[in-house]
């Protein structure tokens, strides 16, 4: 007896393991070729978990992007192979993925700030250049100190500027600035603390008082915090720097304690589709931050929708073509392709993480380069170079009309003595630092 | 604004949180008191419930998805004691909270393979404006919220003091091996456990997510319940209603007075601040059996 119950509890503890692998394992296939001529290209992303919603479409614009360049010939003639390595935005998965793919890594982009903090120091050690678009270590704009690090556009400095100079012009410009309330309500984490530097210069500079509302992880639950920012400090203005699903909770909160949607504005990590639906008529007139064009109306997504749909080879659902996040997913593409481009000319196959990064630093996307790559509009033009890894840009203003995502404002830059001064101080003392060690 | 009316205005609003982070503690009173063990699929089924309801609502109206999601979550409750937890009888309690483990992951995937990673909005009617009274903004929504979670209080008090199966519930808690010998057919009690279990993690779910959104994230919710049962006691239900209440009380209190003097951030230090103190000094919480084990 004791025996069948061991039998028993054995085969129920297995059928439950394997249950649990397979219904929490998506599948995620790519196309492959025979071909020697193409460029590897493992890929970490997050298809599952409460950050894949938006991420998912990233990955994918991405892999359009790149199935768009293959079928049009490749770079070149070579065409890129790409693998995902799923990491469910978890930190301690993103290296397990780093570790799996090493030796095989050109360019790596998490799309998550806590994992490439994590992995900075085995990209230097392996020369392998990280991205992290509008994101990452701010202070990675600087090429000279961080030579495997980019922010590649808006580092967490240039949104913050970008964004109180947003809010100077709404107000009829910086004097008007003088004496006014900012709540900043932010995840509790690095990322969430980036600001500060930014803000504190700035409320030097024009007089206005800001404060910190900082909330745990999830921060689903942000009631308090809205009580105190409505009807006790009575904020002019609130910024929330939050990210994923807790950028909707305000919306709710701040019709609860009469705090008007008008004063409010999100950072761009809070600018996406998937950010603000499940508010759904409560994100009426919200208003964020981004940092390219919205929309499919942009000549290489049109590409994509012929060529690659046309084809049945897209990567997602049609419907999410042109969201933000996959708007984002296929600017990335466009510059990971121009780093390859640029190595395969300097240096010809094969690739390596070194030749990349050089790659990377010769990108040079002005007007002529975007019209000819049909991005128009999707970013604004950029230009590295080994001193220069990116950062210093400007934003773009969008509302939410309740189902899609309008353009309010122009590119609108950060205050870059503000920023470069920030980068030049945080990158001597990340220098200290290292010598130090 | 008065500090009196602002101290009342955020002792109103965590009472009023409070009683969803109830909601979501009961459903692991519920399994608690069957098997003695702690779910930690609770999570997952308040997901998975509300994905269900805001999944199949276009597709078969609001009512329909909510009778279905219904039939859904009991299915899931026979599932687990069948497959899952039958096996298991007489097993540590460890054994069995891993099997829970293994469930929350098999309910998350499931629910990202049938409805997608994408979030869905709840709008349930409930107008979200306050009510301004004194001076003092009162929320609608959470006034209704709190008074779904005070009526299936109630209902399950009634169903574990009244009912046969609820006394069995009661029962099998103690001792499961002792309650079969006395006629009490466990299997049938842990399947009325974990559908109950499921009805309520259907309630938290639509509130929750009428809330917040209906989203993987809102499987962390649950996170909220376990200050909330180590106040209260993890089997008893009256103990999940004050502890949330006390949780909710801590949270607004503590992030409204304490945090504005020190950089804020504190909201979930002041829950588990309060848990840390229970266990120090009351480690069965306010209503939970003190039991005293031979070793």
């Amino acid at each position: 007896m004791k025996k069948k119950l061991f039998t028993r509890n054995a085969l129920g503890a297995l059928a439950v393991g394997l249950v649990a692998a397979g219904s929490s394992l998506v599948a995620t296939l790519s196309p492959t070729w025979a071909g020697e001529s193409e460029i590897f290209h493992p890929m970490m992303v997050t298809r599952t978990g409460p950050f894949a919603s938006a991420a998912s479409g990233v990955s994918s614009g991405q892999q359009d992007y790149f199935a768009l360049v293959n079928m049009n010939g490749g770079i070149d003639g070579t065409k890129i192979r790409w693998e995902e390595c799923d990491f469910g935005y978890k930190t301690p998965r993103a290296l397990e993925c780093y570790e799996r793919y090493r030796g095989d890594w050109k360019i790596v982009y998490p799309n998550s700030t806590p994992a490439i903090f994590a992995l900075a120091e085995r990209l230097n050690t392996d020369e392998v250049l990280g991205i992290n678009i509008a994101g990452g270590r701010s202070e990675s704009s600087d090429g000279e100190t961080f030579p495997f690090l980019s922010p590649v556009m808006l580092n967490f400095w240039s949104q913050a500027a970008s964004t109180i100079r947003y809010i100077a012009e709404l107000e009829g410009g910086e004097a008007n600035l003088a004496g006014k309330k900012i709540a900043f309500i932010h995840i509790d984490n690095a990322y969430g603390r980036q600001p500060f530097p930014i803000f504190d210069a700035l409320a030097e500079m024009y007089g206005f008082e800001w404060k910190s509302w900082p909330l745990g992880w999830p921060a689903l639950e942000q009631s308090a915090a809205w009580v105190e920012i409505a009807r006790r400090y009575h904020a002019d203005w609130a910024i929330q720097w939050n990210y994923g699903q807790s950028c909707n909770v305000p919306m709710t909160e701040m019709k609860k304690v009469g705090f008007p949607l008008e004063k409010f504005i999100g950072t761009l990590w809070c600018g996406s589709e998937e950010d603000i639906l499940p508010a759904g008529d409560l994100a009426k007139g919200y208003i964020s931050a981004n940092y390219h064009g919205v929309g499919k109306e942009f000549p290489v997504i049109q590409e994509i929708i012929e060529q690659v749909y046309g084809a049945e080879k897209g990567n997602i659902e049609e419907d999410r073509v042109g969201t933000v996040a996959y708007n984002r997913g296929v600017l990335t593409g466009i510059i990971i392709v121009e780093a390859f481009r640029n190595a395969i000319e300097e240096y010809g196959l094969p690739l390596d993480g070194r030749k990349v990064r050089d790659g990377f630093r010769m990108i040079k996307l002005d007007d002529a380069r975007l019209a000819e790559l049909g991005a128009t509009g999707l970013l604004p033009p950029l230009a590295f170079s080994p001193t220069y890894h990116g950062g210093i840009d400007p934003q773009l203003f969008q509302q939410w009309d309740g189902e899609k995502w309008e353009t309010i404002s122009d590119w609108i830059p950060p205050y870059e003595d503000v920023v470069k001064s920030q980068i030049e101080k945080a990158s001597a003392e990340y220098r200290a630092q290292t010598q130090q060690q | 604004m008065n500090e009196l009316i602002y101290a009342i205005e955020l002792t109103i609003t965590g009472l009023l949180i409070g009683s969803m982070y109830s909601l979501v503690a009961l459903g692991f009173v519920l399994i608690f008191k069957a098997s003695s063990v702690f779910n930690f699929a609770q999570g997952a089924m308040t997901l998975f419930a509300a994905l269900s309801v805001v999944g199949l609502f276009p597709i078969v109206g609001f009512w329909p998805a909510l009778a279905l999601t219904i039939v859904a979550m009991c299915g899931v409750a026979v599932f687990a004691e069948r497959v899952i937890f039958r096996p298991l009888i007489g097993g540590a309690p460890l054994v069995i909270f891993m099997a829970t483990l293994g469930l929350a992951f098999m309910l998350e995937g499931s629910a990202q393979i049938i409805w997608g990673t994408q979030p869905y909005g709840l709008d349930l009617g409930i107008p979200i404006e306050p009510i301004i009274i004194g001076g003092v903004y009162i929320s609608r929504f959470d006034l209704v919220a709190a008074g779904v979670a005070g009526l299936l209080v109630l209902l399950l008090v009634l169903f574990f003091q009244k009912t046969k199966i609820g006394l069995g519930l009661r029962a099998v808690a103690d001792d499961h091996v002792a309650a079969q010998s006395m006629g009490i057919q466990l299997r049938r009690v842990w399947a009325v456990a974990w559908a109950l279990a499921g009805l309520v993690a259907l309630a938290a779910g639509m509130l929750w997510g009428a809330r917040i959104g209906v989203h993987f994230a809102m499987s962390l919710i649950a996170l909220k319940a376990l200050p909330v049962l180590i106040i209260g006691g993890i089997e008893s239900v009256p103990g999940a209603i004050v502890g949330g209440l006390i949780v909710g009380v801590a949270e607004a209190l503590g992030e409204g007075f304490v945090g504005s003097m020190i950089g804020g951030g504190v909201q979930d230090i002041m829950a588990y601040l309060v848990a840390l103190l229970f266990l120090l000094f009351r480690p069965y919480g306010l209503f939970g059996e003190k039991k005293i084990e031979r070793v």
